[in-house]
């Protein structure tokens, strides 16, 4: 049995007694998990140290230690002077993007799920199947033509460009359908057909405040999804003005490399990256039980 | 295809995912059937304009071949010809097909071995580092690869320092030799957690009295986990072998920014998609820029298709 809750259903466990040799074993598996962890959060330390280091201390001092210089206020100021403090427009176009899109995918997404779930509609199974074949479809392989059609219709180098492909989650109309059919009994429906309400009422009044947990984890996946993308902002903008701050990032490391003629500005690369994952990384401490709520139903049965 | 899910099913429907059976009753049940419609069809719209719209779009874009001199004609399956005989497109291929098959069974590895770890732990040190494993995720792809290329970097990374110490010279990241060792430990640091959350998920939701059941017939851990534990959760591990290859045959972003610093070990043709990428908007050959995208989506999609068709067994999909 498989729940969407956001968290991955618990079984209540008694005391362990596995076998025997359980202090040696539980020590080994300490010290495991400790490396492992290590190693997974040791690059986000660099990168909160790397913020505090002024472009010579990034060459000068240890990788994961502060230099004595330090310089994480300065930095902040650089990226208000560089291009006119243009990697704050990236970030403010970064949270429009993720959210414009991410809540415009979310609500097509809670109304089709309810839609799949709840209705016994002629066709609904193979048009059901053809979303869920559609997840295997790599998104990717739609950026270059998606680029042309936006083309034609004069939306290239227009938030827009980014905002309408975002749009599209067959994935969280997969979850909101698994979870809709859990959380909404069909017999809450029928009395509220019964007392009078229509078929819009019922599903704003009745399912929609069941739905919550699963809103929320669907909200938070696809903001998260809008907010990493890389390759359809790379091609479908051009404009410095309108990048959102991953491929404004990535420009910036472009010239900086070049080096000839290019300005090296190593120190707001690592403070701007450090900035925009902030977000990201708070989200992450205070809504851990939706992050983990889209990954729980990957148990199908 | 149809997937069961284990939502209980509501008296009078079948299975989700299979055709329901003809709406019982009245005329007046079947017209308020029909408001479904009406519920999936702003997600079918935009479904309709961004994904089936732009497949078909490619597909007839690759059909044509513009030049210069003749203009634009039909030229119907040339341009696939031409891609799979292209060496620069085969051999991004097959540089994909490698990263699978070191990539996905590295991810896997880490995430199965942390996962039944933490499965058999119940202190704040493991639930500690399972948030901290996890953390990666929430670090988009792009900053993740930034941060790698820093720390790789002769410059910037540590590597220099500490061989300095023992007089060594340090090992370079970013050679043409080393950049796919590079590579595959950014993205197995990115998402190894991501299905470490997925299995363990899975783990939780087994019945512990299986366990005991185990122990009372003399099995020891390892066995409870290699015998009972891996088998119960083959379904999320499908899910996640899936979701992997669909992701890495489609490598794109990681490459992407590390060809900023290892201009002489990725070219501009390193996978498939960066082809793709360079031909439309290096070289503006947009029909054979989508031939070459929709000849992958093609092959993700078969190739994704037939690994769940192969595993169909383990993971429950019918």
């Amino acid at each position: 049995m498989t729940t969407v809750t956001g968290m991955p259903s618990r079984t209540p466990r008694g005391p362990r007694g596995r076998s025997g040799r359980e202090g040696g074993r539980r020590i080994g598996s300490h010290v495991f998990l400790i490396i492992l962890a290590i190693y997974f959060v040791i690059p986000i330390w660099w990168l909160f140290v790397a913020a505090t280091k002024n472009t010579s201390g990034l060459f000068s001092s240890p990788a994961f230690w502060f230099d004595d210089h330090f310089a994480l206020f300065e930095n902040i100021a650089g990226l208000f002077s560089q291009q006119n403090g243009i990697y704050w427009t990236w970030l403010g176009n970064s949270f429009l993007y993720a959210f414009a899109g991410g809540i415009g995918a979310t609500i097509l997404s809670i109304l089709a799920g309810y839609g799949f779930a709840k209705y016994r509609f002629r066709g609904r199974g193979a048009v059901f199947g053809i979303i869920l074949g559609s997840i295997m479809v790599p998104l990717t392989a739609l950026v270059i033509p998606t680029f042309m059609l936006l083309s034609q219709y004069g939306l290239i180098n227009t938030p827009w460009a980014v905002i309408l492909p975002s749009l599209l989650s067959p994935f969280g109309v997969y979850l909101m359908r698994v979870y809709t059919q859990d959380a909404v009994p069909d017999e809450m429906l029928e009395a509220a057909r019964i007392d009078g309400a229509g078929e819009i009422r019922t599903f704003f009044q009745v399912a929609l405040p069941l739905l919550r947990p699963a809103i929320v984890t669907v909200l938070l996946l696809s903001v998260v999804g809008t907010w990493n993308n890389f390759f359809l902002p790379l091609a479908v903008l051009t404009d410095p003005n309108l990048l959102p701050v991953t491929v404004g990032l990535n420009r910036w490391t472009a010239l900086s490399n070049a080096g000839a003629g290019g300005e090296q500005v190593w120190n707001l690369i690592t403070t701007g990256a450090f900035i925009s994952v902030l977000p990201l990384i708070l989200s992450f401490l205070f809504l851990q039980r939706y992050w983990q709520g889209g990954l729980t139903i990957g148990s199908i049965k | 295809m149809t997937i069961q899910t284990t939502a209980a099913p509501p008296p009078t429907a079948t299975r989700s995912g299979r055709d329901a059976r003809k709406p019982r009753g009245s005329r007046l049940e079947r017209r308020r059937q029909r408001w479904g419609w009406l519920f999936v069809s702003p997600f079918l719209v935009v479904f309709a304009a961004f994904l089936v719209f732009p497949l078909f779009y490619a597909f007839g874009m690759s059909l044509f071949t513009s030049t210069l001199a003749t203009g634009t004609k039909f030229t119907g399956i040339d341009n696939y010809l031409k891609a799979f005989t292209d060496p620069l497109f085969l051999e991004g291929l097959l540089r994909v097909g490698a990263y699978a098959l070191v990539m996905i069974p590295a991810q896997l590895l880490v995430a199965l071995v942390a996962a039944l770890v933490l499965d058999s732990l119940t202190t704040w040190v493991s639930k500690l580092s399972r948030l901290l494993i996890f953390a990666p995720y929430a670090i988009p792809v792009v900053i993740g690869a930034l941060m790698w290329s820093f720390l790789y970097s002769p410059r910037f990374g540590p590597a220099t320092t500490l061989f300095d110490l023992v007089g060594l010279d340090a090992p370079s990241f970013l050679a043409p030799d080393t950049i796919f060792g590079s590579l595959v430990n950014i993205v197995t640091w990115q998402w190894s957690g991501y299905y470490m959350v997925v299995i363990y998920a899975a783990l939780r939701s087994i019945d512990p009295s299986i366990y005991e059941a185990a122990r009372i017939d003399g099995a020891n851990g390892f066995q409870t986990a290699t015998r009972i534990k891996v088998p119960m959760i083959s379904s999320s591990m499908v899910m996640v072998i899936t979701f992997a290859l669909i992701g890495t045959l489609q490598f794109f972003t990681e490459p992407v920014v590390l060809r900023n610093i290892a201009q002489g070990a990725i070219d501009a043709a390193y996978t498939p998609n960066m082809y793709a990428y360079s031909l439309a908007f290096s070289y503006s050959q947009f029909n054979y820029a989508s031939t070459i995208a929709f000849a992958l989506g093609i092959l993700v999609f078969a190739g994704s298709y037939l690994f769940l068709f192969l595993t169909r067994k383990q993971s429950g999909l019918k």
